[in-house]
């Protein structure tokens, strides 16, 4: 079990190094470079200046050495500038470089400057990680329990009228991303114009014009603003991995060993709660795990949507502003999330099912 | 139930018919039947596949999913008429009353849960037990099945037994609550013949122990015999004869019934001399069932306008005890009457050696361990294997699962190569020559029948392009047009219409997708053919008209034929030679004379023990062999059969657990590899007896 | 002239979709008259879920395919005075032929929101199917080897595939489909790799059947490659001497991306069903007779994964949908006034809830396409599962 878990980190560091590589790579490309110079120096840049500013802010040389500094395992470039003052991608201009340190990577907890926050990219990052921390939380909340409640109850009696119901939720929500979700609820319930919030508002149920706001704020978490993002995350996650336990349920429940159970005497209850619940929620187990890339999609969607300013919010802003710092430090905390829940999902997998763990 | 008496039947079933309902139409799944089991009584219930025996079965228990449905008659349990229970009824029954062991022990044990909790749920259910309690009674009862450690076993998960010891905690599980009447469904049929020996006995005795009644299902006319006191032939839905079961097996009152037992290898049955007669035709399918008589179509003594008018009725047969015939001439018949047509063959002579394996030793490595971790380990899969074969002989390949059969066809045809030794075919050595090296001709040459019918056809595919595909690889013809003429021979050859080229196997029987599968191997001319117990997935009367087939096409092309295969009975009637394989190591290898005889192997003398014949006449001695056979990752050390050797004590000086067998040759041809002396293997008795007639 | 009722809207909206009623109609009654010769295709219609969402897609097919007939305005026109009008508003002064109403109401630049959804589709079902296609070639040309072979090799693809799937796609986009990745030359790379992968598919697969026969195999996989080399090198490369093959650099960007982000799931799918499938005995007997492992593969075992493959293959087209919208949502890799659905959507978010029409229109479109192929994917599973 030990060597197992070591082989699955051994596995996932690579992964992590290939993928941070790539990124890196991809954000770093040269023409990337000459915008953020021409950004950043001056739009009516020469190719030659322009050339001449990547060389001194240390992106010029090899990519591979450039990672290595990004990652903190090769020492940060210095060189000293036509002015004469030395520069150093350890140190601000103008400070003493003797006193830096001579790796500053992130792994040494340098993520380096962001240009769009105009800050250092860990903590700006953290505090919209945090903003979405939340947001996840509540699409957990919401997500896990109604899913799972809908799939086993559809896969328990397959063809029946309830399963017949249910399943055509699942498939209309898995058919619904959440740009069209969003925009279908946003219309729905919080445009003053169109949908309920009119109606209610004319009846004076409501107080203000619409029913739930159609923006939400991580400063401001209530009921009203956070409804809508949550659901629009959720319900295609409801949708698909409630399928997935159906169809988990539907195969379990066919099993000869229900029969068994059935054949023992036992009520539908008890084969239901004891017999089959088990052993259906192994594979959706998996699932949701393996939702978290599809999640973090979600994320960036409705915040982009929502104009909440949490990570997915961050990610764009980062992408469109070409802050490539910013950018990098999203994809480390992207393709991390991914790998943990993955590792998460195979040991868990294997510590639910025990005809894996005992042999 | 206080108001039962216990001389009346405890299970009574009365003209129940039950029918599934398809989107497209009813199909009816049985007619009309009725039986009677009285307490303590061991019913067997036998037909072949889709006759609707297993279907009589879950309709006493009332499962018999949602389009199943019972249309007619009635079931009563100690006179109560299951058939129109509540649910909440049928829960206190199910389980406490009537209780059910399966066909396959592994899928009927929930894999996430330990045996200890599936145990005990039955009595806490049943008279709400409390839980420490049902668990002592738990460990009491697997004791009882005589499984080692009990207190081990109740706390493992089902995935941690062998296939044997599943089984017998499914029995297990079945008697927890004490039920009046148990249920076997195919009890032993996935399991290995010596293991399935062990299971049997152990139901009988314990049925005698509880006085508990039993349904026994099955397909094996000898296991009926072996463990029924009365039996019920079912054919397409109906019983067709039910008896006790001497009456059945010697005063039988069907033609069905006589059928299937002249189409099964009985000892004294031989190819040559004495061959299986095959019943003609194909099993009706159910919504294709002729008008009259079921078996009609296919009977001997059929007779037009008589047998096709109406539905036939159960006649008794007057002076035996209630057995019952669906036969309208069966007082016409002369019963004793030896078959018309049995046509003697003759014996094909024995030629050259075409293969000669010398020393052949296959290792693999695998790695232990779930998590592709752990230490790497050879598994010895063959040990030192050494014979040659003859043109036109069988040889047959005897053993139980995880003898190394398999691995040796795979070496032969070239899908492994050996770790050493050596394989001449035509004397050229091709022991390292993988198949993609071999010509043409050496790859035609050696070809092989596969064992399941279901599998062996690409279902894509239709019959004509497979086997011209065979053609085309094995450079047959020089156009189309002379490879579909040679293909539509080929199906001639195999006795199958020229219609089925262009049909998709789904559309095939199981009999005819092995006649497809035989064909396609024998369309470069092979000289030597692998069958890799091409038989036993078949119903009994397929499988002698298959083998018959078989033998038919080795008397023309002289081809070899190694015929592997765990059914000694057949093995016995077809083949000229014998070899005994366990653990990857042989044996015995003899004469088929030689093997069937003493002095044999241990191992041999267990396995021809543990083989149920269905002949009355017939007595065979009883050796249960302990246990189940060790995995081939992790053999005894010595050899390979000390664990289950009831003979080892024989041998001084405990040289079994220390030493590999040496091979002593007994007689010309006839070689073992035990280390008892020749002193004391010419004490062994013979295991069967044939009494006189 | 009056603005609309909702009544009259939808009245015109139908009439103006007659043509796809009559193909559906048409479509509809030649299949379920010859059902029973059409194989899975013609079981789909005893299966009232798969009818209802084969008729779906074949809407948005037929719409696409006919979109020049359907559209009421160039979806491009901007008309004065009609900015975010709502749905039946009437033209003010139309000119003469032209269209009297904006049926489904005016965007944020005064365009036909109705017209812009029709043509929509045709963006859409450009690209989509092409793009799970090439997905499926890439995932099967990789994914047989690597369940039939197992070993390195497996370990190698599958790492790979784990890979491209550990990204979250929306990075991957936002990597991948930039203007900036365009001037590397990127893309082109990827496409004459990814473009290469049909090509080896059926030049093995024809090799693989008629290699006894060379004549046959010569004249077969001589027409793949010629065609393939020219198809080719006019979309990998964009080179191509007659200009039939052609491609824009936007729409390269964007497809090989879909291509590159679907592969390896295809890839895992096919990969487990070879792993099942190669223990059958009729795989043995192929090997027993000499078959090459790339015979045995691909027409021993590939036509036997077909019915999970075709299933995938719906949900997959429907999962490309749903990325192209993505992307449109984005503002990735599609020209500003495009009228995809995607950005039709992202446009009409910024006036969502004053004027919800201009995205909820395109957004119905979109979620209605999708469900369709769903249904239908469910639909031939519970049909193929029949047998």
């Amino acid at each position: 079990m030990l060597i197992f878990i070591l082989r699955r980190l051994g596995l996932m560091l690579l992964t992590a190094f290939v993928l941070t590589f790539i990124v890196f790579y991809l954000t770093n490309l040269p023409p990337n470079l000459e915008k953020l110079a021409r950004s950043e120096g001056s739009v009516r840049m020469t190719d030659e200046s322009v050339a001449a500013w990547i060389e001194q802010n240390g992106h010029g040389g090899s990519v591979l050495l450039r990672y290595g500094q990004w990652l903190g395992v090769v020492p940060g470039w210095t060189r000293v500038d036509d002015k004469g003052v030395p520069r150093g991608r350890c140190f601000a201009a103008g400070t003493d470089p003797t006193a830096a340190p001579r790796y500053c990577g992130i792994l040494q907890g340098n993520w380096g400057h962001s240009t769009f926050f105009r800050g250092p990219v860990l903590p700006n990052l953290a505090e919209k990680l945090s903003a979405t921390g939340w947001l996840m939380l509540w699409v957990m909340i919401v997500m896990i329990p109604s899913s799972l409640i809908i799939g086993v109850v559809a896969g328990m009696r397959e063809g029946s009228r309830t399963d017949r119901v249910l399943s055509t939720f699942s498939i209309a929500t898995t058919a619904t991303p959440e740009y069209v979700s969003g925009v279908i609820l946003v219309a729905l319930l919080a445009s003053p114009v169109t949908g309920l919030s009119p109606l209610l508002a004319d009846w004076g149920l409501i107080e203000g014009k619409v029913l739930f706001q159609g923006a939400a704020s991580p400063d401001r978490i209530t009921f009203w603003s956070f409804t809508l993002p949550v659901m629009t995350i959720a319900l295609y996650g409801i949708g698909y991995i409630a399928r997935m336990t159906r169809a988990s349920m539907t195969e379990v429940m066919t099993a000869q060993y229900i029969r068994t159970a059935r054949l023992k005497g036992a009520s539908f209850r008890q084969v239901v709660l004891k017999h089959a619940l088990r052993n259906a929620l192994i594979a959706p187990f998996t699932v949701i795990m393996l939702q978290f890339p599809w999640l973090l999609n979600g994320v960036v969607i409705v915040e982009t949507l929502f104009n909440y300013k949490g990570f997915g919010w961050t990610l764009v802003q980062a992408a469109g502003n070409n802050d490539i710092n910013l950018l990098l430090g999203c994809s480390v905390v992207a393709v991390f999330v991914v790998l943990v829940t993955q590792l998460i999902s195979d040991i868990g997998y294997v510590f639910l099912n025990p005809r894996i763990r005992l042999s | 139930m206080p108001d039962w008496d216990p001389s009346q039947p405890i299970l009574e079933i009365d003209h129940l018919s039950i029918s599934f309902f398809t989107r497209l139409r009813e199909i009816p799944a049985v007619m009309d039947f009725s039986c009677t089991v009285m307490a303590g009584e061991a019913m067997g219930l036998v037909g072949e596949s889709g006759c609707g025996k297993s279907t009589v079965a879950l309709a006493v228990m009332r499962e018999l999913g949602k389009t199943g449905r019972i249309t007619g008659g009635s079931i009563r349990f100690k006179g109560r008429d299951l058939t129109r229970m509540s649910d909440e009824e049928l829960r206190h029954i199910r389980g406490s009353e009537i209780a059910m062991i399966y066909q396959e022990p592994m899928a009927s044990l929930n894999p996430a849960m330990k045996i200890g909790a599936q145990l005990a749920e039955v009595p806490m259910i049943h008279s709400g037990m409390p839980k420490d309690e049902a668990w002592k009674l738990a460990r009491q009862i697997v004791a009882d099945v005589r499984l080692p450690d009990p207190d081990r076993i109740i706390h493992s998960y089902p995935h941690q037994l062998s296939g044997g010891q599943q089984q017998r905690i499914v029995i297990a599980m079945a008697l927890m609550a004490k039920p009046a009447l148990l249920i076997l469904d195919e009890p032993t049929t996935a399991l290995d013949v010596t293991v399935e020996a062990g299971i049997v006995d152990l139901v009988k005795e314990l049925g005698e122990k509880y006085g508990t009644s039993m349904l026994f299902i099955s397909h094996n006319l000898g296991l009926v015999l072996d463990v029924c006191d009365r039996i019920c032939v079912m054919y397409s839905g109906e019983a067709v004869e039910t008896g006790s079961v001497t009456e059945v097996f010697d005063k039988m009152r069907h033609p069905y019934t006589q059928a299937l037992f002249r189409s099964i290898p009985l000892p004294g049955a031989d190819k040559n001399a004495r061959p299986l007669i095959s019943i003609p035709g194909n099993f009706p399918l159910p919504h294709e069932r002729p008008p009259g008589c079921n078996f009609g179509p296919r009977c001997d003594y059929f007779q037009k306008g008589r047998c096709d008018a109406a539905d036939v009725p159960m006649f008794p047969v007057p002076g035996d005890d209630r057995h019952e015939t669906r036969c309208l001439r069966w007082q016409e018949i002369d019963w004793d009457a030896p078959p018309a047509k049995r046509d003697v063959k003759e014996r094909a002579p024995i030629g050259r050696v075409v293969l000669k394996m010398q020393d052949l030793k296959k290792y693999y490595a695998v790695s232990t361990g779930a998590f592709g971790g752990g230490a790497r380990k050879v598994v010895k899969a063959n040990e030192t294997l050494s014979f040659e074969a003859h043109e036109g002989e069988t040889l047959a390949i005897v053993g139980e699962s995880g003898c190394g059969k398999s691995t040796f066809a795979k070496v032969l045809m070239g899908l492994e190569t050996a770790t050493s030794g050596s394989i001449m075919l035509f004397d050229e050595n091709v022991q390292s020559t993988p198949i993609q090296k071999r010509n043409t001709d050496t790859v035609s040459s050696v070809q092989m029948v596969f064992q399941n019918p279901f599998d062996t056809l690409n279902p894509s595919m239709t019959v004509g392009r497979q086997i011209i595909r065979a053609l085309e690889i094995f450079k047959y013809g020089k156009s189309d047009a002379e490879r579909h003429q040679r293909m539509l021979e080929l199906l001639d050859l195999v006795k199958l219409p020229r219609a089925f080229a262009d049909r998709m196997p789904r559309q095939l029987s199981g009999g005819q997708k092995q006649r497809v599968g035989i064909a396609r191997a024998f369309a470069g001319g092979a000289k030597v053919v692998v069958a890799d117990e091409p038989v036993s997935a078949l119903d009994v009367s397929v499988q002698a008209a298959v083998t018959d087939l078989l033998m038919d096409i080795q008397r023309e092309n002289r081809t070899t034929l190694l015929f592997i295969s765990h059914d000694l009975s057949i093995v016995r009637y077809l083949s000229d030679r014998v070899m005994v394989m366990y653990l990857g190591h042989v044996m015995e290898m003899g004469t088929t004379d030689q093997v069937f005889s003493p002095p044999y192997h241990p191992y041999t003398e267990a396995l021809l023990s543990a083989v149920p014949i269905a002949d009355t006449h017939v007595t065979r001695k009883r050796i249960v062999l302990e246990g189940d056979i060790p995995s081939a990752m992790n053999p005894p050390p010595g050899c390979p059969f000390q664990t289950r050797c009831r003979w080892k004590s024989q041998v001084p000086g405990g040289l079994c657990e220390r030493e590999v067998p040496p091979v002593q040759t007994l007689a010309e041809g006839h070689q073992i590899k035990c280390h008892l002396s020749r002193e004391v293997l010419a004490t062994m008795e013979p295991v069967i007896r044939i009494a006189a007639e | 002239m009056e603005d609309l009722t909702y009544t009259a809207i939808l009245g015109r909206v139908i009439a103006q979709f007659l043509p796809v009623w009559i193909a559906l109609v048409v479509t509809f009654a030649v299949s379920i008259a010859f059902k029973r010769r059409l194989g899975l295709y013609g079981k789909l219609f005893d299966s009232p879920v798969g009818m209802i969402g084969f008729g779906i897609v074949m809407f948005w097919v037929f719409t696409a395919l006919l979109a020049d007939h359907i559209i009421t305005f160039d979806p491009y026109l901007q008309i004065s005075g009609m900015k975010n009008k709502p749905m039946g508003t009437v033209l003010a002064n139309a000119a003469e032929g032209q269209y009297s109403h904006f049926l489904f109401g005016g965007d944020h630049l005064a365009r036909d929101v109705f017209s812009r959804m029709v043509m929509g589709a045709r963006e859409v079902l450009k690209i989509a199917p092409a793009a799970t296609l090439f997905a499926f070639m890439v995932g099967i040309t990789l994914g047989l080897p690597a369940g039939y072979f197992g070993g390195r090799l497996d370990t190698g693809l599958s790492f790979l595939a784990n890979l491209v799937l550990a990204f979250p796609v929306i990075l991957l986009f936002y990597l991948l489909v930039t203007p900036e990745i365009r001037q590397t030359g990127i893309p082109v790379v990827l496409a004459a790799l990814l473009f290469l992968f049909p090509i080896i598919f059926l030049t093995v697969l024809l090799n693989a059947r008629f290699f006894t026969d060379p004549m046959k195999r010569n004249l077969y996989v001589g027409a793949v490659l010629i065609i393939g080399a020219w198809a080719y090198s006019g979309l990998a490369f964009n080179a191509d001497p007659l200009g039939v093959w052609t491609m824009s650099p936007n729409m390269l960007n964007v497809f090989v991306s879909v291509v590159f982000v679907n592969a390896p799931t295809v890839f895992r799918i096919v990969r487990g069903i070879v792993m099942d499938l190669k223990s059958r005995d009729y795989v043995a007997a192929g090997q027993t007779r000499g078959e090459g492992p790339w015979y045995i593969m691909l027409w021993e075992i590939l036509p036997n994964a077909r019915g999970p493959l075709i299933v995938d293959f719906c949900l997959r087209i429907g999962y490309t949908t749903i990325l192209l919208g993505t992307l449109g949502f984005f503002g990735l890799g599609v020209a500003p006034d495009s009228p995809d659905w995607g950005s039709t959507i992202d446009d009409g978010r910024k006036t969502l809830s004053m004027f919800p029409h201009a995205a909820l229109v395109p957004a119905l479109a979109l979620m209605s396409l999708v469900l369709g192929l769903n249904l239908l994917a469910d639909g031939l599973r519970e049909e193929s599962l029949r047998d």
